[in-house]
């Protein structure tokens, strides 16, 4: 599939730029973010596959914009919802509470 | 805006990862217990001083390496390296031939029981980009130069099969023990974005 996370071979991505000395999570969320991924996926709510999938079908300016845990909580929010482990409004009174 | 009885996500993620978090507390999904042990498993225990093991051992131990190279997973997971995103490995030699790369030009699959969480970079649109179209290029951006008459693989990971490289063993390190050269081996060199120096 040619979608936008096919990206072996594109041009004009620029300069690799690696970060020495790169903590594992660069901010608490990060690490909250892949613990609630690990457990969800652990539990078999979903496959590699399918969060794959859900990934891969990002807007493709949304998937380019977005740092590689940001995708992870959109293709997360997806799945649960698409799984019905969640219900949509459940996850907006969810925001509502935080705000 | 129609939408009063839509709430939009927080724009700050963190907020949104927390409702998310909480509201998955919230309905058993996911337990409190089992999230900081996996944070703790992952910042800890899981990291490339695992696969710097396994490169040590290889150079040690000849019959450790062929076996290594024969058939990964089962010979890796004898150091107790396993698990997730480390189902099916497979190990790529560097010699004075042959220098291994490794991407993932679809997302960032790698090798996480050796290696632990993968880096920013590695996950980035420009490695992905470019480590399969221009490797030595790429390399030249990590300080490696490789000569002309070596040959360049690039290794481009599946959703299935995870590579780590063997790197070339140092001259001068004859002496050393496996405690010793197991400190000597990078992240980046079992990735194949580095060379191992001898110090």
């Amino acid at each position: 599939m040619n979608g936008i996370h096919d990206m072996g071979g594109m041009h004009g991505m620029g300069p690799v730029n690696p970060e020495t000395g790169e903590p594992i999570f660069k901010a608490p969320w990060e690490r909250r973010m892949f613990a609630v991924l690990m457990a969800t996926f652990t539990s078999g709510v979903y496959n590699v596959h399918e969060f794959r999938r859900t990934m891969e079908r990002m807007a493709p300016a949304d998937y380019l914009n977005a740092s590689y845990f940001e995708k992870w909580l959109h293709t997360l929010e997806g799945l649960l919802v698409e799984k019905g482990e969640i219900e949509r409004t459940e996850l907006e009174a969810a925001w509502g509470a935080v705000k | 805006m129609s939408g009063h009885d839509h709430t939009e996500p927080p724009s700050d993620i963190a907020l949104r990862v927390k409702a998310l978090e909480s509201l998955l507390l919230e309905k058993g999904l996911v337990e409190a217990d089992t999230l900081d042990a996996i944070i703790d498993l992952y910042e800890h225990n899981i990291g490339p001083k695992n696969g710097a093991r396994v490169v040590a051992r290889a150079w040690s131990d000849p019959q450790y390496k062929a076996r290594l190279l024969e058939n990964a997973t089962p010979v890796i997971a004898e150091l107790g390296y396993s698990g997730a995103q480390g189902e099916d490995m497979v190990v790529v030699e560097n010699t004075t031939k042959v220098h291994n790369l490794l991407v993932c030009t679809l997302c960032s699959c790698y090798p996480w029981p050796v290696l632990g969480l993968p880096p920013v970079w590695y996950k980035a649109a420009p490695y992905r980009a470019r480590a399969v179209s221009e490797p030595r290029a790429v390399l030249a951006e990590f300080g490696v130069q490789i000569g002309e008459d070596v040959e360049v693989r690039v290794w481009d990971s599946t959703a299935e099969v995870r590579y780590m490289v063997l790197p070339e063993r140092p001259a001068g390190t004859e002496d050393l023990g496996e405690d010793e050269l197991s400190a000597l081996v990078t992240r980046d060199a079992m990735i194949g974005t580095a060379l191992v120096a001898a110090t």
